[in-house]
């Protein structure tokens, strides 16, 4: 087994607030990996964390036994939780999805583009959405175009923070079955916070449970029993008693 | 009209009119999309502190307001990296301070000198060859950035995921606010202190208003710059305006003209939406 990511004794300071506190997790390939915990836990430090995006106060952190900057950028497909899209911006969806196979803003689209585009589009059941400008997406449909940029690079690592938020029960499934497909078919791992457990169960073989420091780590059936759950939230409830974080942002 | 060619200042003015204007108006997608508006009024009165400086020593204005103005771009941009101030702050903080600087060296100069005039409301009559020089080296600039227009736009929709792609945003932010600085200096000969954020604006927000697009935005924000140099310029001429003025209120037109192309656009669409709903139900 190849450790996709490794993650050794890392800490995480935030302005003068230790948001990660000494996490060590090793992420092996094909793993659909559930980060599970209370808001404001350090979820999406950690995911900022692997992407580079805050600096470690210390530790490590080594992806396909390298340095993050040794490995591709496109090896890494990225859902942001906070969706940081400027929609005033003069864009369609296509344009937004093909941003994610150049690393660049597109000017004009080759067919090539159009085709990846229109394939990863399908598979997230948004083609219809393609000539749409960004500005007139829902919050679910946004969330559908983001998941399609981070596909359509055929990532080998998937992070993705709360991809669910805005998106309806229906979508909700609807988004799982894609992400399940996606991964019986490509060779991809997959980070996801959530804040519901059950989906975690679900889907997830493994699970991360944090809150600033590892609470446990597991197959999702050890992982999250009550002990742990009472460690991380401090109380056992239903998955869907928990204030939905994030869910403001759409 | 073309009478107005026939005379070498016309000609200066015009070629440098135009240089500076794709300048400007390529520029003013990433300035109106980035919500820096605000950039362009602080670096033109930079600029006025640094042509002061000039004439203050007699030098060439632009090889004193050049450094000056780039060096308060340079500063707006780290102060506001490191504290998270907002840039409306940081900018209306240098925008005050090359101001009173300015104020102080004009009111320590001892002779009166037209040059002051020409900077602060732009004229035709002022251009030289050194001002068209720099306005060639100013295009030229463009052209061997060009490639990074691409990623300066998907730094610009999405800084997140622009980081998360190891895209370099923030030497990008300091590459762009000092080509903006050299913009502004170089265009403040022609349109004139004032007037020059809305030169950098104008074009660019006229071009939002008719575009889906960000390359159709960019194209057709370069076209409304250099039509309304050519216009504007003319009718300076015609007239016997203030070349700055001139081309302003001729942008305002366009900008107008635009705006109701929009709304017009708009009202269709949302139209025929509701007459779709009708027959559907
Ligand atoms: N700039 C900052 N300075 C201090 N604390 C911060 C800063 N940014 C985030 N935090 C704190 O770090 C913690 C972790 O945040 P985050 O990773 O977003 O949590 P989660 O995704 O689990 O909800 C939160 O408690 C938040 O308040
Ligand atoms: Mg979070």
């Amino acid at each position: 087994m190849v450790n996709v990511i490794e993650i050794a004794n890392v800490s995480v300071r935030l302005g003068d607030f230790l948001a990660l506190r000494d996490i060590s997790v090793n992420i092996q390939t094909g793993d659909f990996v559930a980060i599970i915990g209370p808001n404001g836990s350090g979820k999406s430090t950690l995911l900022r964390a692997i992407l580079g995006l805050v600096p470690l106060e210390s530790g490590r952190i080594k992806i396909f036994d390298k340095e993050l900057r040794m490995i591709p950028p496109e090896w890494i497909g990225y859902v942001p939780q906070l969706k940081t899209v400027d929609r005033n911006f003069p864009a369609v969806t296509c344009d937004l999805v093909t941003s994610g196979i150049h690393r660049s803003w597109p000017g004009i689209l080759t067919k090539k583009d159009h085709e990846s585009v229109s394939e990863v589009l399908a598979m997230v059941g948004a083609e219809h959405l393609c000539h749409k400008p960004l500005g007139q997406l829902s919050g679910g449909e946004l969330q559908r175009v983001y998941l399609a940029r981070a596909l359509v690079r055929k990532p080998k690592i998937l992070l993705l923070d709360e991809p669910a938020t805005g998106i309806d029960a229906v979508g909700e499934d609807y988004m799982y079955s894609i992400l399940d497909e996606h991964l019986e078919r490509a060779d991809t791992t997959v980070l996801m916070v959530t804040h519901d457990w059950l989906t975690a169960r679900h889907h997830a073989n493994r699970v991360l449970l944090i809150n600033h420091k590892l609470i446990a780590e597991g197959p999702p059936s050890e992982a999250l029993n009550d002990k742990h759950l009472r460690a991380a939230f401090g109380h056992v409830g239903h998955a869907h008693d928990q204030p939905c974080d994030g869910a403001s942002d759409v | 009209m073309f009478e107005a060619l026939q005379y070498g200042f016309m000609q200066r003015a015009l070629i440098a009119g135009l240089l500076t204007a794709v300048a400007a108006s390529y520029y003013g997608v990433f300035v109106v999309q980035r919500g820096m508006s605000f950039l362009g009024n602080g670096l033109a009165h930079a600029t006025f502190g640094g042509v002061a400086l000039a004439l203050l020593l007699n030098q060439e204005p632009l090889w004193v307001a050049v450094p000056f103005t780039v060096l308060v771009a340079v500063l707006i941009t780290y102060v506001r990296d490191r504290t998270g101030l907002a840039p409306d702050t940081v900018i209306g903080i240098f925008f005050a301070l090359s101001m009173a600087l300015g104020i102080v060296f004009i009111s320590r100069i001892q002779t009166y000198t037209t040059d002051a005039f020409h900077y602060l409301f732009g004229s035709i009559l002022g251009v030289t060859d050194t001002d068209i020089r720099a306005a060639v080296f100013i295009l030229f600039l463009i052209l061997i950035t060009l490639r990074l227009w691409g990623r300066w736009a998907y730094a610009t929709i999405d800084r997140e995921a622009a980081l998360a792609d190891r895209i370099p945003v923030k030497f990008d932010d300091y590459l762009l606010s000092v080509l903006i600085a050299l913009t502004i200096v170089v265009s403040a000969k022609i349109v004139g202190i004032v007037l020059i954020s809305a030169f950098l604006v104008i074009p660019a927000a006229s071009a939002r208003l008719v575009s889906r697009r960000f390359l159709g935005m960019t194209v057709v924000s370069v076209m409304i710059g250099v039509v309304t140099v050519i216009i504007g310029l003319m009718c300076s001429f015609q007239f016997d305006l203030p070349s700055g003025a001139s081309i302003i209120l001729v942008q305002a037109l366009i900008f107008t003209v635009c705006l109701l192309i929009s709304m017009v656009v708009g009202a269709r669409a949302s139209l025929k939406s509701k007459s779709a709903a009708r027959s559907k139900s």
